[in-house]
């Protein structure tokens, strides 16, 4: 449990965090690993999972039939993965797979969502943060949106 | 970098007209995309065109089809030989990629501003390109490479649309084995054969440690894709505008100062770039239709 | 250029004009000027005084230009028409070279024929202006343009100052009108009443004191000098203008001013303003070749920054809306020029208000940016806007 703390207190998301809220959320936390071209989790899926990377690459990736499988984004060390744990109703919007081997902390989403319930500023301060890491990702996606590499684009 | 003149063309290569083609024949053509084709060219006879600096281009004319302004990519330390990376994108581009070895092309240049290797000495060089923009940049990481040790660290940020639009892959996996020096590369879309980063390029930034007082940023890609890497750079990163730099275009004609047509507010790409300081460009890069 | 000299001012008689012409034409000049054709003045060649529209006057309004016949029999009695000295010395077509391809061998012919040598005969104080500004675009630069450069270094400039000025003129708020006071070889101010029809010669070169040495003149008297200002005085009293302080910034910080989607609204992008221009400069290049592909061409042409193409990239154009367009060719003329070679690229000469079809009054579009604009905007120091 020690040890545990200590890696998610290092985690780049937590940085600077109260040690009070670092204690509460420890009791979410557990090591998984996943290895090469395994799926962490698949599109609909129930999204109870909120990881921090440690160590390897994830693929988002989207699905449409008749086609292969397209990466929109890829995540790895110092990142985390999923916010719909957070936002109802609770499901994978994409699937992610394991582009090299996982090492990663996985936060029980229920057991997240629980504590915030009854702590409403451990629930803002988890908010603020993982809010900072969706607006850079809409602002990445809309880049994305652009396609500004086509040969059609000025 | 002072200007080529009429007077030092007229003394190296004996034409006095700027706007005279100077014979070029074409040595060898390599394809690094589908629409992309790198062109290395030699001087008919004699020495050929004055040396280029990094970031310069020429006007390459193809026989009763037309001009065009390409950046040269070569290394700026062999002289002699002029290296074009060229995309295929509508009819002169296509006549360029379709020579073959012993075709002859119409050269005039260099022209145009460059990046400022000099500035750079003793501090970190940050190379952030997109898609063809690592073309004009190539020609400073030679630069680089061939006097390490006047520069701290190189970093190479470069973004292509798919792993199939990746240049210089080659060098790509070489470079990085140079002292300090590191190649991150993404693209926008990717598949399952690419175990690479997806993402545009300003997500290559996270991975990144910059002390924005001794680097020197050299940004080139579409517009839309320069303006927000200054904006991570100066505003998330606090580099000084003075100390990022972006290769400009506009359409040419000339090349030269005198068709008007490359104008962007009160500059002329051709002679006032197309390399800038952002600090020189503040006022019009957020400006539409300017 | 020529060099400013201390002008002389003598008297020559209508008669001692007469040989004027055949005198340049003797030392191997091309003599231009205005002559009638078509209900306007343009330039062409002039054999002899009589080939001058003597006794025309034009008025000249928004979208609006007539001639009338007076009585006097004025040589120079009209202002600026749709053309400028610009088709002779930045012509309109030109080829670059000629190219041939025979064996996989290729050569290159570039054309330098004797480029031709012209006397222009009737320039104004605003075209004097206007060809000093093409000469700092054209010549001035890291590269110089060699057509212009050829063309210019030979030419011979009989300047008139204007004696009466159509309604559409401002040189005078420009700073750049209606006396000419340098940049030529002779100046003249044309008198003629029921005494006698004269002209004031002002000398601006050696060159331009040897034709007048071989014309034969008097000294101009005190009266006739004192009739001459007089005239031009006249020209001066001019009911348009530019507000020339702090011109440069008050354009160059109005980029989003209101005024230009009005103006867009009026404005057809037909390009007239900068073919009558006399400072407008943008050319484009045409590439062509014959049937087999052994002989190309490389011709460069006058091209106007209103186009839809002039400003293409990769799949479109950077000024797409008319309203962009309009505002480039604004922006550029009376503050981006100053920033790019020093000085304005508008002289006044209020052509691009005669041809424009809707009418459009650059005066007109200044003062309409100024009078929206806060007063803290306005520069506090001193700027004329001029050369």
């Amino acid at each position: 449990m020690e040890t545990l703390e200590r890696i998610v207190a290092q985690h780049p998301f937590f940085e600077g965090l109260d040690p009070a809220y670092l204690k509460l959320l420890v009791g979410c936390a557990s090591n998984v690993r996943f290895e090469a071209g395994a799926y962490l989790f698949r599109q609909g899926e129930e999204a109870n999972q909120f990881y921090l990377l440690r160590q390897g690459r994830v693929a988002l990736e989207l699905y449409e039939p008749h086609a292969a499988p397209m990466t929109v984004e890829t995540v790895e060390k110092d990142d985390v993965l999923g916010w719909s744990w957070l936002v109802a109703p609770h499901y994978w919007r994409c699937d992610g797979r394991a582009v090299e081997m996982i090492r990663a902390i996985a936060l029980d989403g229920k057991c997240l969502r629980e504590k915030c319930e009854r702590n409403h500023d451990l629930g803002y301060e988890l908010l603020g943060r993982v809010v900072r890491i969706l607006e850079q990702r809409l602002q990445s996606t809309r880049m994305q949106l652009l396609d500004v590499y086509a040969s059609h684009h000025r | 970098m002072p200007h080529t003149t009429v007077e030092e063309i007229e003394r190296t290569t004996g034409v006095a007209d700027p706007m005279l083609p100077h014979p070029y024949r074409v040595a060898d053509v390599s394809k690094e995309t589908h629409d992309t084709f790198t062109l290395v060219m030699e001087p008919e006879s004699g020495d050929g065109l004055p040396g280029f600096a990094p970031g310069q281009f020429s006007m390459l004319y193809v026989f009763g089809v037309g001009e065009l302004p390409i950046s040269i990519s070569g290394d700026p330390g062999q002289s002699g030989r002029l290296v074009y990376t060229i995309r295929s994108v509508g009819q002169a581009t296509h006549s360029l990629v379709s020579r073959i070895p012993g075709d002859w092309v119409g050269v005039r240049g260099p022209f145009g501003t460059s990046w400022p290797v000099e500035a750079a000495r003793g501090k970190d060089v940050l190379v952030i390109a997109g898609g063809i923009g690592l073309a004009p940049l190539r020609p400073v990481i030679y630069h680089v490479l061939r006097h390490r040790d006047d520069f701290v660290r190189l970093i190479i940020l470069y973004g292509a649309r798919t792993p199939h639009d990746l240049l210089f892959r080659k060098e790509l996996t070489s470079w990085p084995h140079a002292p300090d020096t590191h190649v991150l590369t993404t693209v926008d879309y990717g598949g399952m054969s690419w175990h690479g980063r997806v993402g545009v390029v300003t997500t290559l930034f996270r991975h990144l440690r910059l002390h924005p007082d001794r680097t020197v940023a050299m940004i080139c890609g579409p517009e839309i894709m320069m303006r927000y890497v200054v904006a991570e750079l100066q505003q998330g990163r606090g580099l000084e505008p003075a100390n990022i730099y972006l290769s400009m275009e506009r359409n040419m004609k000339c090349g030269i100062g005198v068709c008007g047509h490359c104008q962007y507010g009160p500059f002329f790409i051709c002679r006032d770039g197309p390399v800038f300081p952002y600090s020189r460009l503040r006022l019009f890069l957020e400006r539409h239709e300017i | 250029m020529v060099p400013a000299a201390e002008h002389v001012r003598a008297t020559v008689d209508l008669g001692a004009l007469q040989q004027l012409i055949p005198l340049l034409e003797s030392r191997g000049y091309q003599v231009v000027g205005p002559v009638l054709r078509d209900g306007a003045i343009v330039y062409d060649s002039l054999k002899k005084l009589e080939d001058l529209p003597a006794g025309w006057t034009d008025e000249q309004e928004p979208a609006r230009y007539r001639l009338n016949q007076e009585k006097d029999g004025r040589l120079f009695g009209c202002g600026p028409g749709p053309q400028s000295w610009k088709k002779f010395l930045h012509p309109a077509a030109v080829r670059l070279f000629q190219i041939e391809r025979q064996d996989g061998d290729v050569r290159i012919a570039e054309d330098s024929g004797p480029a031709p040598r012209y006397a222009f005969l009737g320039v104004r104080a605003c075209e004097l202006a206007a060809i000093e500004a093409q000469d700092r675009v054209l010549t001035a630069g890291p590269f110089a343009d060699a057509i212009y450069r050829r063309r210019r270094n030979g030419l011979f400039i009989v300047a008139v100052n204007c004696t009466r000025a159509p309604a559409t003129c401002f040189c005078a708020s420009m700073g750049t009108g209606p006396r000419a006071r340098e940049g030529f070889d002779l100046a003249l101010t044309e008198l003629n009443d029921h005494s006698a029809h004269l002209f004031v010669v002002d000398v601006g070169s050696p060159q331009g004191a040897e034709i007048l040495r071989e014309i034969g003149s008097r000294p101009a008297s005190a009266e006739l000098c004192r009739r001459a200002d007089q005239a031009v005085e006249r020209a001066a009293a001019q009911t348009r203008g530019i507000e020339c302080d702090g011109l440069h910034d008050v354009v160059s910080e109005n980029f989003d001013h209101p005024r230009w989607e009005e103006t867009a609204g009026r404005c057809l992008a037909c390009g007239n303003c900068t073919m009558v221009c006399p400072t407008c400069f943008c050319t484009s290049v045409e590439d062509s070749s014959d049937v087999d592909g052994s002989r190309a061409e490389r011709w460069r042409r006058w091209d106007s920054c209103f186009t839809q193409a002039f400003s293409y990239i990769h799949g479109g154009s950077v000024r797409q809306s008319v309203k962009s367009r309009y505002r480039q060719w604004l922006m550029h003329k009376l503050a981006w020029w100053k920033d790019q070679f020093g000085g304005s690229g508008c002289v006044g000469c209020g052509r691009c208000i005669t041809w424009c079809p809707a009418g459009i009054d650059i005066t007109e579009e200044i003062r309409a940016v100024r009078e929206r604009i806060p007063v803290k905007i306005q520069s506090e120091e001193s700027d004329d806007g001029n050369a």
